[in-house]
C-alpha cells in the first residue's frame, strides 16, 4: 500500500492532449479521454484514480501547466 | 465511501502539492501540443516566484516561437530585433543594476542571426542570464534547417537530410561559450522528464543567484523538441531527442566558477 494518496485536477479546456503526462506517470493513472474538449483535443484525465500517489510528475512535465496535484497521507 | 467522494476529499487547498504559480498568467499558450517552451516558461516563472523577484526581473524575448513569451510570464519584458536580445539585455542590466535581466532565445535567434551578439555579450561577461532553447530546427517559419540541425536530419530545406559537406556542421554553441572567460555558469539541460525539469529548475535558480551576486553571465542551454517541425508526436519527439540530440549535445554543466 502506498504511503500517500493523491489526486489531480486537469483544466480540460486548456489541455492540448500531448500525452507527456501519460508517459511521465509512474503508476499509470492518466489516460487521454475518448471525448474531446472545445479545441478538439483528447484531454488528459484520471482513468485509474486509485493508483495516484500525488508525486507531481505529471504536473512537472505538463507544458501548458493545466495539472494541479493534491496529496494526503494514506490512512 | 465511493471513489469519487474520496477523491473530492483529497482535492482541497491544504493538500495542494503542485499547481500553477501566480507569476504564470492565465493566458492559453499558443505553442503546439507538447512544446518544450511551455515547460521552460513554467520553470522560469516558478524560480522567479520562489526567489520573490517578480518586480525586479526584466526578460528580453527573441524572434521565433517564443516571441510571445511576454503574454505568459507576469514580469517586465522587452522584445528585441532578431538575434539582438543580448544587446538589449546588456543595456538594461548596465542602466538598471539590481534588476534580474534574462534573455530567452531559440537556436534560430541565438545560434544563427544572433551568433555574434551572444559571443560578444558572453565575452564581456554581462551580468545577465541567457536561456537558449535548442530544438535543432526553425520552428516558427515551418521547420527549416538551423545551424544546430543534426547531420542527416530531414527538414523542410534539407529534404534528403543535412549534408555537412554543403551546409557545414551542427554548431555546439554552448561549448564555444564555455571557453570565453566572461561566463561564470554554463550548462546544458533538458526538460523531458520530471527529473530533468527539477535539474533545469535548480540550474535556473543558480543562474539568477549569480545575477544577484553580480557574478557575471550565466548561460543555460535547454535541449528541446519541436514536434511540428520534426513531424513526430510529442512523445515520439522526446524519444527521438533522447536517441539523437543527447548524443551530439550531451547534458551537463560545462563551467561553474
Amino acid at each position: 500500500m502506498a504511503k500517500f494518496k493523491g489526486a489531480i485536477v486537469v483544466d480540460t479546456e486548456k489541455c492540448k492532449g500531448c500525452g507527456l503526462c501519460v508517459v511521465a506517470c509512474p503508476t499509470k493513472v492518466i489516460e487521454l479521454a475518448r471525448d474531446v474538449n472545445g479545441k478538439g483535443y483528447h484531454y488528459a484525465h484520471m482513468a485509474n484514480a486509485d493508483a495516484c500517489i500525488g508525486c507531481s510528475s505529471c504536473g512537472l512535465v505538463c507544458p501548458d501547466t493545466v495539472i494541479t496535484v493534491y496529496r494526503v497521507k494514506a490512512s | 465511501m465511493t471513489a469519487t467522494t474520496e477523491i473530492n476529499k483529497i482535492i482541497s487547498k491544504e493538500n495542494l502539492v503542485y499547481g500553477k504559480t501566480s507569476v504564470l498568467l492565465d493566458n492559453e499558450m499558443h505553442y503546439c501540443p507538447g512544446c518544450t517552451h511551455g515547460v521552460i516558461h513554467k520553470v522560469i516563472a516558478e524560480v522567479i516566484d520562489e526567489m520573490g523577484i517578480q518586480d525586479k526581473t526584466i526578460g528580453v524575448s527573441p524572434v521565433g516561437c517564443s516571441v510571445l513569451a511576454y503574454n505568459y510570464i507576469d514580469i517586465d519584458w522587452q522584445q528585441a530585433a532578431h538575434g539582438r536580445a543580448p544587446a538589449l539585455a546588456t543595456a538594461t542590466s548596465r542602466l538598471m543594476p539590481g534588476k534580474y535581466v534574462f534573455t530567452y532565445q531559440g537556436d534560430g535567434d541565438l545560434a544563427s542571426i544572433g551568433c555574434a551578439e551572444i559571443i560578444h555579450a558572453c565575452n564581456r561577461g554581462e551580468n545577465i542570464v541567457v536561456f537558449f532553447v535548442n530544438n535543432a530546427i526553425y520552428g516558427m517559419t515551418g521547420g527549416q534547417m538551423a545551424p544546430t540541425t543534426l547531420e542527416g536530419q530531414v527538414t523542410a530545406t534539407t529534404p534528403y537530410g543535412r549534408d555537412c559537406k554543403v551546409t557545414g556542421f551542427p554548431m555546439k554553441i554552448t561549448e564555444m561559450i564555455a571557453m570565453l572567460p566572461g561566463t561564470r555558469f554554463v550548462t546544458r539541460q533538458s526538460a523531458e522528464t520530471p527529473g530533468a525539469v527539477r535539474k533545469l529548475k535548480k540550474a535556473a535558480q543558480k543562474a539568477f543567484e549569480n545575477t544577484r551576486e553580480n557574478k557575471g553571465l550565466s548561460f543555460i542551454e535547454i535541449v528541446g523538441t519541436c514536434s511540428s517541425g520534426w513531424k513526430l508526436s510529442p512523445v515520439k519527439s522526446n524519444e527521438w531527442m533522447k536517441e539523437n540530440m543527447f548524443a551530439y549535445y550531451p547534458l551537463g554543466t560545462l563551467k561553474d566558477e
